[in-house]
């Protein structure tokens, strides 16, 4: 079985491009020239030179010591907090905005949960002087104040979401509204792997330097390239898909993906998309999203903005079907515990949505043998708020 | 045999047609919606199913939708709705809807329920083409059921044909890149792609709609064209006046 998108778009029965005729010159125009453009020599080296030279690459990839002894395991995290603006988002939109160019497009728009793809979006924008537009849900500006703060000092403008949940899946829909409107000038930088066909396919390849380098850093402390688990933490799943990438076809790798359970799963407040989802459209694209019995969309809930959405891109939907991926759901509770024990044990305060990824070790069993290595997607900066609300500190 | 929405096309004069959304404002307006749409002379309607998410809606409709679901309005209600409709009306009846609606009704089981009712055509903007040829067209077809596509001024000549192919009553021209509800009005640029599109002579005539709002535009879009449809502006008039302001709203568009 193959996990990787086939010629139609599609992962298993997932995927593919459900979207209006007002949108299709411009994912054709994706589609027909995303493999082109960026397999070209030029592509490549200017990538690679800001993904080592703006961005900070290779990102570490560190031996947790006191959060292995505490587990009686060997945890390895990647340390993709330590990418210029914060998190794993930006890999993406280096690859995204020399697609733009490329493409000749000179207006931008992004939508944005935690905030981190749209800093990462906009600090791009600013690096190629191009405009830049962020949709954000009205919560979420609320709870990422300082990610906000972050766009406007970039240059970006930031436009509220104001419809539904006022999340993520609400900034989506008017980033794609903004796009029908605006469809030949304009790029559409997505934030995960979500969306019409080819996104979750450029958006994984474009993170897929994160299991590249996992392979040749583990080389060198593990004498092999494979760990026994690589565990992400699943939004719309971009950093897990980078983490997976190069071992998706490598069975003796176990894959983690871990989902927020919000305030539980039977709580009607989460975002378990695997547990509560069944198949269906969203965003244009055929894959698990959480639904009423009459095809609405239901109004997630996570402490994490990063995490707070009703689907997951097709890849994972795909992982989950074919058993290829094991899936977990931790709590917001689960989570702060467990971001509050990496900052306490290894001097590191882990993004919200990565702190999720973190608290599978409470919650499920390893060997001592065992090599695990965790995606450590963003820091944690701009959850401070929420953290030191949480726990008075 | 020529279905309601081909029999109509094929008459002389020009269509107008009313899309609304399902179950607003009131849950149980639909069907005296369309009674009285037809007794003030609309040559077909659009009902719309309302979806959580809407992303081809511009304000209007994506509020009217809200408010329909808030309602209570679902597919099952919808048909159950529609369940005697042609008792009492004789117009081509078109739904419009998201995707996921139907699919999760289940695709074949939604084309039976509008066979048995009397419905004549489906406009479905997210299930694209290449799915529907793949997938979907027998199912379509067996119900007596046409899916209706969209064009825009960016679809190239050659899709145009392609989707002209396809469509078996009418291609639904979006009159501009825009969600619905764009209140600008129309310039030599829309009056140029509607003329320009005319001058393809396709199979199938052409209707258009998305900023559609008065007298002006309706007969700008009309100028070279079988009809145009009405939606934003009809919900706008519906929050005013409610269903009584039906017989001006129409007259003002097309005098009798
Ligand atoms: C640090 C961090 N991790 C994870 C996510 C979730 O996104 P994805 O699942 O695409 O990696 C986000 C999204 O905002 C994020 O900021």
């Amino acid at each position: 079985m193959s996990y990787h998108v086939n010629e139609q778009g599609y992962y298993g029965d997932f995927g593919g491009a459900y979207i209006p005729e007002m949108l299709y010159p411009n994912v054709e125009e994706l589609r027909q020239n995303y493999l082109k453009i960026t397999s070209e020599e030029s592509f490549r080296k200017e990538f690679d030179d800001l993904l080592r030279d703006y961005v900070g690459r290779p990102t570490p990839l560190y031996f947790a010591n006191r959060l292995s002894e505490k587990y009686k395991t060997r945890i390895y995290l990647k340390r993709e907090d330590l990418c210029h603006t914060g998190a794993h988002k930006v890999n993406n939109t280096i690859g995204q905005i020399l697609l733009a160019k490329r493409l000749g497009k000179n207006r931008i728009i992004a939508e944005t949960g935690a905030g981190q793809h749209g800093v990462a979006t906009a600090t791009v924008c600013a690096l190629m002087g191009i405009e830049c537009v962020v949709y954000m849900g009205e919560i979420d500006i609320e709870r990422q104040a300082p990610n906000v703060a972050r766009m406007k000092m970039l240059g970006a403008t930031v436009v509220p979401a104001t419809s539904g949940s006022k999340t993520l899946k609400d900034a989506t829909n008017e980033a794609i509204r903004d796009w029908i409107n605006n469809p030949t000038n304009t790029h559409y930088i997505i934030g995960s792997v979500v969306g019409p066909h080819p996104y979750p396919d450029m958006v994984a390849r474009f993170q897929s330097v994160i299991s590249r380098e996992i392979k040749w850093q583990l080389k060198q402390v593990e004498c092999r390239e494979e760990p026994d688990y690589i565990v992400a933490c699943v939004g719309g799943g971009s950093n897990a898909a980078g983490a997976y990438y190069h071992y998706l076809d490598q069975p003796e790798v176990n894959i983690i993906a871990v989902e927020a359970a919000g305030k539980g799963i039977d709580t009607g407040e989460s975002a378990a998309t695997s547990v509560l989802g069944k198949t269906g459209i969203i965003h244009g694209s055929k894959t698990l999203l959480m639904q009423t019995p009459d095809g609405q969309i239901t109004e997630p809930y996570s402490i994490s903005a990063g995490l707070d959405y009703p689907g997951v891109g097709p890849m994972h939907a795909h992982l989950y079907a074919s058993g290829r991926g094991e899936f977990m759901s931790i709590t917001d509770k689960q989570a702060m515990e467990a971001g509050l024990e990496l900052s306490k044990l290894e001097g590191i305060i882990p993004a919200i949505e990565t702190s999720h990824a973190l608290a599978i070790f409470s919650q499920r069993k390893f060997n001592p043998a065992d090599v695990i290595v965790v995606n450590l997607s963003g820091r944690g900066d701009k959850d401070l708020n929420t953290y030191i609300n949480y726990f008075d500190l | 045999m020529k279905n309601r929405i081909q029999q109509k096309l094929s008459e002389d004069g020009k269509i107008l047609s009313i899309y609304f959304t399902a179950g607003y404002p009131n849950i149980n307006d639909t069907v005296p919606i369309l009674r009285s749409l037809e007794e003030n002379g609309v040559d077909m309607v659009e009902i719309g199913l309302p979806f959580s998410d809407p992303l081809a809606d511009g304000p209007v409709i994506q509020a009217s939708s809200t408010t329909a679901l808030k309602n209570g309005m679902t597919t099952a209600k919808l048909f159950d709705q529609l369940k005697e409709v042609r008792k009492t009306v004789s117009i081509p009846l078109v739904l419009m809807g998201y995707f996921n609606p139907v699919l999760q009704y289940g695709v074949e089981a939604f084309c039976k329920q509008c066979e048995a009712i009397g419905i004549d055509g489906l406009i479905l903007p997210d299930l694209p083409l290449a799915e529907y040829n793949l997938h979907y067209r027998p199912v379509f077809e067996c119900h007596g059921l046409t899916n209706i596509f969209l064009i825009t001024p960016q679809t190239s000549e050659e899709r145009i044909r392609e989707i002209d192919k396809a469509s078996r009553a009418f291609i639904y021209m979006v009159s501009s890149a825009s969600t619905t509800g764009k209140t600008s009005g129309f310039g030599t640029e829309h009056s140029d792609y509607f003329k320009r599109v005319s001058a393809m002579n396709l199979e199938n005539p052409q209707v258009v709609g998305f900023g559609i709002k008065d007298r002006e535009t309706y007969n700008t879009a009309t100028q070279f064209t079988k009809g145009a449809i009405i939606g934003s502006a009809f919900i706008k008039m519906l929050n005013e006046s409610g269903i009584k302001g039906i017989p001006n709203f129409v007259r003002s568009i097309r005098p009798v």
